[in-house]
């Protein structure tokens, strides 16, 4: 398979260095903080693992746990078959091409913070679009006031932000494909759904993983988009553990907790992205050029 | 099984003018039911795209491709019936061996009994037998060439079967493995076949009669001897042979056709020769190399241009900065006017 | 069938166009209404038109010197990310060594912290470093995401090439650097199109560490923009104004690298 080279490690040094800056010395102070109780700047105690206990303990951490679990499964069950869809009816070249690809990259390059702003008046209904759109369609429309409504909007504003992302790795993904394999299908007899399932499904593979993982991480730690258009509300129907972490730490000043926290956070992320990985792995293939990393 | 005709010609814009317009210029040829014919040629000179046209996966600017005397030009390759080997190997990652072959008759509504015992068939001719339930994806590029090749061989009624460079990726040691696999197929089956590379070896080897093609153009076809013997284009002397023909102005020799401007002769039919000799030039050696089973002699003569021999080694060989007579003109010389064959 | 297959892709493509450009064609037409009209009235097309958000935007040193300082430090992360990308995802995809799989799925875990736990300690590093406030430090801060971003997404390309390729390319002769530049990119310039485009994208809208680490000198627009909240409530139109403005640059972006996205993989003789 790939051969064995204990040189590549040159090759990889500098990404080393570069991640490594950024993240080993945060972590380790992180962890420094976890593990105290910051009562003033001067002074600290050290408390062992009692911030890590009464955070797991903590009711209203696990509501906003599943409200975050469902969001991401969700967003996972409508951006990435939307998004692959989406990159199949992408044209592939000419013209056409380039002006859909810039039209569908517009919603990625939008701050968040404006995202959530523009999708406050948008969903308004008497002075947004879509809002006096679903008001005109008889429906009793209020993202403030209706829990489900305010769920439906953010999972429909994410849907609207982030499929790009989805849809520009697949589309890049599918012109990977050499064209022979289409030719031999075509001489095969195969319909167009077995070209889907056969050639470019199994190609897609390597794009789709990144592509669920990007998504389930960073759904998991949204933060900017509800908090701007919901505040978390209706009550807490849209907090989500970002916003709830954010709460914890700005709302009460208490560091040590928070950091306590951020690193449960951090590990059940790792946890689930850890699951997710290995899974896709074990469905996936390996091909002779050695693409897994099973 | 089929014959195929062809006459047809491929430009790359509406209205060419030149011959620089044509991806491929006129040309008129026939394959034989059950021939294998091979398209030589160096990069871009446009095998591939000529494949391509018999193929269906390209239709020609103008002309037609027949197969059995019926129009076919506008038919889609599967409705040709026809199968392509590519030059990587092209097979279905998700599927197992035995799935990658019985494909293309699933998608006909084969039966499964019969599907079954086809792709056991072909299976055994392609000495897969024991893979058959392995997963496609893991295997060597060779393991998965043969499967392209099984996929197209597994078809009952294929009307031909069209190789692009199928050995490119394949590693050497396995590659004349695999060019005996396809005789054998060849002698078994009696289809068509028509083989694209730019290895004259290959293309020699495999086939019966070879198109030997430069810049679009189809300059001869025939068999290995006839390529070798009578060249009828200076590119297939030069092309074809190890090395190439050697080419002269034509005035050196007396017995020159009138109109001809140049000669050629093979390595293999340069002879040394008596000072003076009839057809005989006067050159200076300035290599002499041991290939083993023959010395490759390099000369210069009086005008500058090289003159390569192949001496048995029975003989004495000259050594470099000697002066030698080389017997230049003789049956096995051929005479051109310009590029065209004339004598 | 083959008709009706490709009508119902077309009717497909451009419902979700519309889906996507509806909100952008809202912030455009908010962009040039007043404050007033904005909150008050629903209206198509703006019925009091003005120009003036915009006129703040490029007027006010501020707003023009946040889009610049935010170029800056988003192309100086994007080269380097792509830089150091490559090379660590050619030896992925390449070759097998100690660690060499644990490593590839740490890099991703340092996408998985909330960014917010960060700031305290890049505030207290860049500051020893006495790289407060420069393009420099927030490119650098920005390449924690971005190059295990690019190194993932390069390295799924680079396993899609056959190994075959790089041999044949030594047995021919070439060295490694020109082997690298003139035949493995151009092979994988959908993977390099991509990534460059999403470096670009997540450096250009990430917001609370280039809000920490800068001040005067490196804010950039994604700062400036919070400051349209004030005593007398949120500058909507400026906001939207500023929105419009923001596309701009990434349009261009991905309009330089849409030849490298949408180019096949063109496998020919080699």
């Amino acid at each position: 398979m790939k051969p064995v080279n204990q040189k590549a490690w040159f090759l990889i040094l500098p990404v080393i260095l570069c991640v490594a800056f950024s993240a080993i010395l945060p972590l380790m102070t992180v962890v420094n903080y976890s593990v105290q109780d910051i009562i003033s700047p001067e002074r600290r105690v050290f408390v062992g693992t009692e911030w890590f206990k009464s955070v797991m303990r903590d009711e209203d951490l696990q509501g906003a746990l599943i409200r975050q679990i469902v969001f991401s499964l969700s967003v996972l069950a409508v951006e990435i078959p939307l998004g692959i869809a989406l990159a199949l009816s992408m044209p592939a070249k000419g013209w056409k091409s380039s002006a859909v690809l810039v039209l569908v990259a517009i919603s990625l390059l939008i701050p968040w913070n404006v995202v959530g702003t523009i999708w406050q008046i948008y969903g308004r209904t008497d002075i947004g679009l879509m809002g006096a759109a679903f008001a005109k369609l008889g429906f009793d429309y209020s993202y403030t006031g209706n829990a489900t409504h305010a769920w439906l909007t953010v999972l429909l504003m994410d849907v609207w932000h982030w499929t790009p992302l989805v849809a520009l790795l697949c589309f890049a993904g599918l012109r990977a494909i050499p064209d022979a394999y289409y030719q031999a299908a075509s001489i095969d007899g195969a319909s167009k759904f077995a070209v889907f399932r056969f050639i470019q499904l199994p190609k897609l593979r390597g794009v789709l993983m990144i592509a669920v993982l990007l998504r389930f991480m960073d759904s998991f730690m949204i933060y900017t988009e509800p908090f701007v258009l919901t505040g978390g509300g209706p009550g807490n129907a849209t907090t989500f553990l970002s916003q709830y972490l954010t709460q914890k730490a700005v709302g009460q000043f208490d560091l040590g907790p928070a950091a306590a926290f951020s690193l449960i956070y951090f590990l059940i992320i790792l946890l689930l992205c850890f699951i997710l990985y290995n899974w896709m792995q074990r469905v996936g293939t390996t091909d002779e050029s050695g693409a897994a990393h099973g | 099984m089929a014959q195929i005709t062809l006459d047809l010609a491929h430009a790359y814009k509406a209205n060419p003018q030149r011959d620089e317009d044509y991806a491929l210029l006129p040309l008129n040829m026939a394959f034989d039911d059950g021939g294998a014919y091979a398209l030589l040629g160096p990069s871009g000179c446009g095998k591939t795209t000529l494949l391509n046209i018999i193929s269906g996966l390209v239709k020609p600017s103008q002309g037609s491709v027949k197969f059995d005397g019926v129009d076919v030009t506008a038919r889609t390759p599967q409705q040709r019936n026809i199968a392509q080997v590519f030059q990587f190997p092209v097979i279905y990652d998700t599927m197992t061996v035995a799935e990658n072959l019985a494909f293309p008759l699933k998608n006909r509504g084969v039966p499964a009994d019969r599907i079954k015992a086809r792709v056991g068939k072909i299976a055994e001719m392609l000495e897969m037998s024991a893979q058959l339930d392995m997963r496609a994806a893991g295997l060597a590029a060779d393991a998965k060439q043969k499967i392209s090749l099984g996929r197209g061989l597994v078809r009952e009624d294929v009307s031909a079967v069209l190789f692009d460079e199928p050995l490119t990726v394949i590693d050497p040691h396995l590659k004349w493995q695999l060019r005996r696999k396809l005789k054998q197929i060849h002698n078994e089956l009696k289809l068509t076949l028509v083989y694209v590379t730019h290895d004259q070896v290959e293309a020699l080897t495999f086939a019966d009669q070879v198109v030997v093609m430069t810049r679009g153009r189809a300059v001869q076809i025939g068999s290995a001897s006839d390529l070798f013997e009578r060249p009828r284009h200076t590119f297939v002397g030069h092309f074809i042979g190890s090395p190439g023909m050697n080419f002269l102005p034509a005035a050196l020799a007396q017995t020159a056709p009138p109109g001809a401007t140049t000669l050629g002769v093979r390595p293999e039919y340069v002879t040394l020769a008596e000072a003076n000799a009839d057809g005989a030039l006067l050159a200076t050696v300035t290599q002499a190399q041991d290939i083993g089973t023959y010395w490759l002699l390099t000369a210069k003569v009086a005008d500058g241009t090289l003159v390569r021999a192949r001496l048995s080694p029975e003989q004495a060989i000259p050594k470099a900065g000697d002066a030698v007579w080389l017997a230049v003109v003789g049956v096995h010389t051929c005479y051109y006017k310009g590029e065209e064959l004339v004598a | 069938m083959d008709e009706r297959r490709f009508k119902k892709r077309i009717v497909f493509l451009i419902l979700y166009l519309v889906f996507a450009i509806l909100p952008v064609y809202w912030m455009i037409n908010m962009s040039f209404k007043t404050n007033e009209e904005i909150l008050s009235t629903f209206s198509l097309w703006p019925q009091h038109f003005t120009t003036d958000h915009y006129r703040t935007i490029f007027t006010d040193v501020s707003w023009y010197s946040g889009y610049i300082n935010s170029i800056i430090y988003v192309a100086i992360n994007t080269v380097i990310s792509l830089l150091v990308a490559l090379p660590a995802a050619y030896a992925f995809s390449r070759y097998s060594f100690l660690g060499d799989k644990h490593v590839f799925f740490w890099l991703l875990t340092n996408r998985m912290t909330p960014p917010a736990v960060f700031l305290l300690p890049f505030f207290q590093l860049y500051t020893t470093l006495d790289l407060m406030d420069t393009h420099i430090a927030v490119a650098l801060a920005h390449l924690l995401f971005n190059v295990p971003l690019a190194v993932w997404i390069l390295e799924g390309f680079m396993s899609g090439i056959p190994r075959e390729i790089d041999e044949t390319a030594y047995i021919d002769g070439y060295s490694f650097p020109r082997f690298f530049l003139t035949i493995f990119i151009p092979l994988i310039k959908a993977g390099v199109g991509v990534a460059a485009f999403f470096c670009f994208m997540f450096s250009w809208v990430e917001l609370l560490m280039a809000r920490t680490l800068t001040s005067v000198n490196a804010k950039p627009i994604v700062a400036v923009m919070t400051r349209t909240v004030s005593a007398s409530g949120m500058d909507w139109g400026v906001l939207a104004a500023a929105g419009v403005l923001t596309i701009v640059p990434g349009a261009i972006v991905i309009w330089f690298v849409r030849h490298y996205i949408a180019k096949g993989f063109a496998m020919g003789r080699v």
